[in-house]
């Protein structure tokens, strides 16, 4: 893919990046930043690329360092962002019903 | 294999950072936000397919073995982790993932051609390192494996300086030369830089500064996928990094601070940050029954939670206090601070997941009205987030922080562990106010005591 188009790609995902997460509550502050750190866990994707391409034993070793380091980053990040949105929904029924009394 | 031809392969790949883009958007909403991390999951697993199905790869059954290896390490921890180890753990999953990003650029070096490539390559390498180290000091202060106050020594600003200066001489090496040496060095230094970077920023911001080391990681991967010429890293990691930087900035104005005040802070002079001094002045402290006597009562009592509730695993017990209270006719709610805890939003957090029924938790803008017509304010194992010094120094490292105004209230009774100053690392001129009374014990055995003392009123 030629520069020009990387660099199209990359200038709109800032936007959209700054888009999404423009009014954020504080309650939500600490799971948006755990599930954001999750996404970033996809680095995975590059270190199974060198992983695969190695043909020395030493980089093969590095990369698969890598690919281990990126999979508890990613399976990791998902897991703990569910367990605290997870609470949240617990106590969303008991909101509700104050509401309506 | 080659199963998936280009235009399959991108199409998945636009697929995934659809779903990631929905993930993000999903987390800005309590309603939405479960549903939303399950997609970003989705949108990996679906990178994940792809990759394989579409690379040329040798060494596949040492790369699943590998995956599998990673995911019996990672899911098992966070099932069972904690609900006040969150943050660190945040941390530290931060930090692999940058490490992760440093190596893959280390090992690109290989592929790259041109000047921009090699740019991208040294930008990895260096803000990776500096994610990686920088998250395991993260780690350390919020573990309490090292102190939490800001750390500082006699030159600090020019050794970062020098590091910095050597970083930007090693990078330039690298782009014009792709060689090896320049990227360990470059490596090397990126590490010594997280260190330095990390250690002056003390107790409550610490929280701040991984949200800003996410941030890093995230434009990391996205230099990874310039330089691999994918574009869902580019895009994934792009997001992260820009969401990231406006949830910086939103956490810090949480707290009324600014970014550059968090991680310069601690150079400038007049601040407080660092005493450990324990004060000799005299305070008030009672019994249980003391504390029974004023609590029995009054009329309505508000409750503030804080880290040291959580930790001494008192919820249930502050839960039964407050529904015997309310037994006896007594108003009794919770005011939450939105920093209350160790991250914005943690106390939240921490108390649904003790059950604490959520009709009786008040934000901050509600309840701080209420503290003028209240007798008793109960503060359990909470220190910074009422301590007025955040209105009235501007020295304090705390200034400008919204608190909640316990003392505007009659009585305010702390349960406190010791006078050791909080989290934020200072002292708290409320306690040596005469209408404030101190229980030094743990939060557990001190409102069980209590509890049985109101029951017996």
């Amino acid at each position: 893919m030629d520069a020009m188009t990387l660099l199209t790609v990359f200038v709109l995902s800032v936007f959209v990046g700054f888009e999404v997460v423009a009014k954020v509550s504080s309650t939500l502050h600490t799971p948006l930043m755990s599930g954001a750190n999750a996404i970033h866990g996809i680095i995975l994707v590059g270190a199974v690329i060198v992983a695969g391409q190695a043909e020395d034993v030493w980089v093969l070793i590095a990369a698969l360092l890598a690919v281990l380091l990126a999979t508890v980053n990613l399976v990791g990040g998902f897991v703990v962002t569910d367990r605290m949105l997870e609470m949240f929904a617990g106590r969303k029924p008991a909101a509700k019903s104050e509401a309506t009394k | 294999m080659n199963v998936l031809s280009p235009e399959w392969t991108a199409g998945l790949y636009l697929l995934a950072a659809v779903c990631f883009i929905l993930a993000l958007k999903g987390l800005s909403s309590p309603k939405s936000a479960r549903r939303g991390n399950l997609i970003g999951a989705v949108g990996a697993v679906i990178a994940m397919v792809v990759v394989f199905l579409s690379t040329e790869l040798d060494n596949i059954p040492l790369i699943l073995a590998t995956i599998v290896v990673g995911s019996a390490i990672a899911a098992p921890v966070s099932r069972r982790v904690k609900m006040t180890q969150m943050p660190q753990l945040v941390a530290l999953f931060n930090g692999v993932g940058g490490g992760a990003a440093a190596i893959v650029a280390l090992l690109e070096l290989a592929h790259v051609d041109g000047p921009w490539s090699g740019l991208a390559v040294a930008f990895t390498i260096l803000v990776g390192a500096v994610s990686f180290s920088g998250s395991c000091i993260t780690f350390a202060k919020l573990q309490e494996l090292m102190t939490t106050r800001p750390v500082t020594f006699p030159g600090q600003q020019v050794v970062m300086g020098l590091v910095l200066l050597a970083a930007l001489a090693s990078g330039a090496w690298l782009v014009v030369s792709g060689d090896f040496i320049a990227a360990i060095i470059l490596l090397a230094l990126g590490l010594l830089g997280g260190v330095l970077l990390v250690l002056p920023v003390g107790g409550a911001d610490v929280p701040i500064v991984i949200s800003l080391l996410n941030a890093f990681t995230g434009l990391t991967v996205a230099a990874s996928g310039l330089v691999l010429g994918n574009v869902l890293l580019l895009v994934a990691g792009t997001l992260v990094g820009a969401s990231g930087t406006i949830l910086t900035r939103a956490m810090a104005s949480a707290m009324g601070r600014s970014v550059s005040g968090i991680i310069f802070g601690a150079f400038k002079g007049g601040s407080t940050a660092g005493s450990t001094a324990v004060s000799d002045r005299p305070v008030k402290s009672g019994s249980a029954e003391d504390i029974a006597i004023l609590l029995g009562y009054a009329q309505r009592v508000i409750v503030v939670p804080g880290y040291g509730l959580a930790v001494a695993q008192a919820q249930h017990t502050m839960a039964e206090l407050a529904t015997t209270l309310e037994g006896k006719g007594i108003e009794v709610v919770f005011g939450i601070h939105p920093v209350a805890g160790r991250m914005p939003g943690h106390m939240n957090v921490l108390l649904a997941e003790a059950n604490v029924p959520y009709e009786v938790l008040q934000e901050m803008d509600e309840v701080n009205p209420k503290f003028k017509t209240t007798d008793v304010v109960l503060v359990v194992g909470a220190n910074d987030v009422v301590n007025p010094a955040a209105k009235t120094s501007p020295g304090s490292p705390i200034y400008g922080m919204p608190i909640l105004e316990v003392s505007s209230a009659s009585q305010v009774v702390f349960l406190k562990r010791s006078m050791r100053p909080g989290f934020a690392g200072i002292e708290n001129e409320l306690l040596f106010e005469p209408t404030t009374t101190l229980l030094f014990g743990d939060a557990k055995e001190s409102l069980t005591k209590v509890l049985s003392a109101v029951k017996a009123l």
